[in-house]
């Protein structure tokens, strides 16, 4: 019960966000915009109890990932973009709602055809999302693929250095 | 369950309403009599020139896109440490060694790569 209403507050204030971010017409608002969807989501892990990745999730993408954002606005020198005045609020609403309605409709003709996946019990102990079960499967199962991880972040890094380095002249 | 988490979300609603009360508190709380001076912005005590919003180097860029690798891979390590005596208690430990030491290598030689081309210098 607490955690449906968790996820529902969570669900919305990660969309209202998300929404905020497009509409935001200062491109550092719409950054901080994202940081708030990425909290939330943080949070809908902590209700699926992956606590190991939510803690990631605002450590790597809130912190590092938006400071490379930052830093991208600002390097493109993006300015303010003009206001708009000319929204259209009733074919906005008009459009939500729609949607909603398509939303439900697609909802109980999968139903029926019970085509639906069954969402993820989270009732389970809360060390199924702790490091030690991830490290478990990561380091032993999954090796192969860790080490592809490290390669694809040499790539990354080599690139980086690639971009900035090079001399245009 | 979740109910353990609860603490942590104690935690991050008082931090957050610390913050926003302390922002608004000041804002409520202190006297304002802005004038034209007063709300200018400062530099030096000279009148500001031109926009706030300089062009960065690329060599930010550089650096934090750099501590992304390195961040990404700590948080890699991450679960290898916490559950290091788990692996070695099940007899496990130099594989699991031998496959992280073979990730922080490739790591490593993109740092050398880094160091080598003067990524990380500034002029």
């Amino acid at each position: 019960m607490v955690a449906q209403l968790l996820f529902f507050l969570l669900a919305i204030v990660a969309i209202a966000a998300a929404l905020g971010m497009l509409i935001a017409r200062n491109p550092v608002n719409s950054a901080l915009w994202l940081v708030l969807n990425l909290f939330c989501i943080a949070g809908l892990y902590l209700t699926l109890n992956a606590q190991f990745i939510g803690i990631i999730q605002i450590l790597v993408y809130a912190g590092a990932i938006m400071v490379l954002f930052l830093f991208v606005i600002m390097l493109l020198n993006l300015a303010e973009l003009p206001r708009r005045e000319d929204i259209d609020w009733k074919r906005g609403a008009a459009f939500i709602l729609g949607m909603g309605v398509l939303a439900q409709l697609v909802y109980i003709v999968a139903m029926s055809f019970d085509v639906l996946p069954h969402p993820p019990a989270a009732q389970e102990a809360v060390a199924t999302g702790s490091a030690q079960v991830l490290a478990r499967a990561l380091f032993t199962e999954y090796a192969l693929p860790f080490e592809v991880i490290g390669l694809l972040l040499l790539v990354a890094t080599i690139g980086a250095v690639m971009l900035a380095k090079r001399r245009f002249v | 369950m979740l109910t353990d988490f609860v603490p942590l979300f104690l935690m991050m609603a008082l931090a957050l309403g610390l913050a926003l009360s302390l922002l608004k508190l000041h804002q409520l709380l202190g006297p304002k009599r802005p004038n034209l001076i007063k709300t200018a912005a400062y530099e030096s005590g000279m009148d500001p020139i031109g926009t706030a919003r300089e062009r960065y180097s690329v060599k930010f860029y550089l650096v934090a896109m750099i501590f992304i690798v390195f961040d990404v891979e700590v948080v890699f390590l991450y679960p290898w440490a916490v559950s290091f005596r788990d692996f070695l208690a099940a007899d496990a430990g130099l594989g699991v060694m031998m496959v992280v030491s073979f990730f922080i290598l490739v790591l490593g030689i993109g740092l050398l790569y880094d160091i080598k081309k003067g990524g990380l210098e500034f002029e």
